[in-house]
């Protein structure tokens, strides 16, 4: 595939992770992220039901990509996506049914979150079966590490405990706010404000060695 | 738009080809559906009945066998597996010790909570006229508030030996002292009158079709309803 030439394996896994963070950067799937975090568990359960459905979807829709007419593609994606969501819902339904009772309706809810349909039409169906996968891997490791970081602050901060173990002892009063919805938002807002000062950080300083360079010529 | 630039339009497959290609799609795709549903049904409905089980007796100490039992006919009757005819809210479970001997009911209850409705089981004793446990099987109130009605002990305990007779009372927090009074969880005074309003409703349903003391349904034989019996796994 001409278009994949120019491509590097390694680059398309972990570009989804730290440059193009779905969360961070893309600020995509905003639902389940802010609704699902206030525990490590709950977090990383839903992380984990969002990697397979991505991980899956990018695999037909690369494999299958010519055989799916340009007109009804989003219509094709959606049956894709939601077909994997659902085999996610009832396999966490028998499996671990006490999580799923937590994520609740947030688990079917999948389908509509952007950040899949969104890597389906801009990457999965214009390339190789092997980046698409690279490009899904990275993706929802990404998700999977903003969605685990937000729930492991609201549930310390929240709760004083980590997978439901206590960390504090007797003493510590709970920042019930953190599990609350404003807690989402809030702990959302100062992750976006690191990571974009770190992007400006870098960018500053990438500008400084330049000019250095420059100037030493 | 330019004409010529839609030129390639004719090249583009018909409409029957599009139907049919999302035709296919959903025929694929109900078929994994079905796949997965049929896959995991047993075990899905294997970990309902199992959380049931550990309810009923969880509510009533010393219960180590059920049975569910069924209002037909002016009379509380022992259902089986296959009996689906009678009204959810008119079956309930016996709970019965190792002997068969009748210790007490486990009522389940619902009704609207904070944010959704609350599901809990109750276990009764009809001779003492107290509720001496209570379960909650579902619910959606707010986490780290409301869920309290099943996370915090002391709440709970609440419930441990409750005179429910003629009504369960919420009293503010630390200002218990009648035995039919429950004391309120501070930042969750909704959900927990829900919890007692839940109870008193299935106090109220069940008042008049409960038989009287002494006159319970016996256990049925366990070699006849093996699946009703504790320990069957």
């Amino acid at each position: 595939m001409d278009r994949d030439k120019n491509l590097d394996t390694y680059q398309e896994f972990v570009k989804g992770i730290w440059r193009d963070n779905p969360v961070f950067v893309q600020v995509l799937g905003m639902c389940p992220m802010l609704a699902v975090t206030n525990s490590a568990i709950n977090a990383l359960v839903m992380g984990g039901a969002t990697l397979f459905v991505l991980m899956g979807s990018s695999f037909l829709v690369a494999a299958f990509k010519k055989w799916i007419p340009k007109q009804v593609r989003i219509s094709l994606y959606i049956i894709i996506i939601a077909t994997f969501v659902t085999v996610a819902d009832y396999t966490l339904l028998a499996l671990l049914p006490g999580v799923h009772k937590e994520l609740g309706a947030f688990i079917p809810l999948i389908v509509a979150n952007c950040m899949i349909l969104g890597r389906q039409e801009a990457f999965a169906s214009r390339h190789g079966v092997r980046f698409a996968m690279m490009d899904a891997a990275g993706m929802s490791l990404g998700f999977v590490l903003a969605l685990f970081s937000l729930g492991s602050i609201r549930e310390i901060l929240g709760n004083g405990s980590l997978f439901n173990i206590p960390l504090f002892g007797e003493t510590f009063e709970p920042w019930v706010i953190m599990i609350l919805p404003p807690g989402g938002f809030i702990t959302l807002g100062l992750i976006l404000l690191f990571f974009n000062w770190v992007a400006a950080r870098k960018k500053a300083f990438l500008e400084q060695v330049v000019q250095a360079e420059r100037e030493s010529l | 738009m330019n004409p010529q630039v839609e030129l390639p339009v004719t090249n583009e497959p018909g409409s029957a080809r599009l139907a049919l290609s999302v035709a296919l799609a959903g025929l694929i795709s109900g078929i994994a559906i079905i796949g997965i549903y049929e896959a995991t049904l047993p075990t899905i409905t294997a970990n309902k009945a199992r959380l049931l089980r550990e309810a009923v007796f969880k509510v009533l100490p010393g219960v180590s066998r059920m049975q569910q039992l069924g209002f037909v006919d002016g009379s509380l009757k022992p259902m089986g597996e296959d009996d689906e005819a009678v009204d959810e809210d008119l079956t309930l479970y016996g709970g019965y010790d190792t002997d068969g001997r009748f210790i007490g009911y486990a009522i389940p209850s619902d009704g609207p909570g904070f944010q959704d409705t609350i599901s809990l089981l109750y276990g009764y004793l009809p001779g003492k006229g107290r509720v001496v446990g209570m379960e909650i099987l579902d619910s959606r109130e707010t986490p780290g508030l409301g869920d309290k009605i099943y996370k915090d002990a002391v709440f709970v305990a609440n419930f441990s030996n409750l005179v429910a007779d003629p009504e369960i009372v919420t009293v503010k927090k630390g200002t218990r002292s009648a035995p039919n009074e429950v004391d309120a969880i501070t930042g969750a005074t909704i959900s927990s009158k829900a919890v007692v309003r839940i109870i008193n409703e299935g106090q109220a349903r069940w008042r008049d079709k409960l038989p009287a003391p002494g006159q319970e349904p016996p256990l049925p034989d366990p070699a006849e309803t093996p699946a009703a019996t504790a320990g069957s796994d």
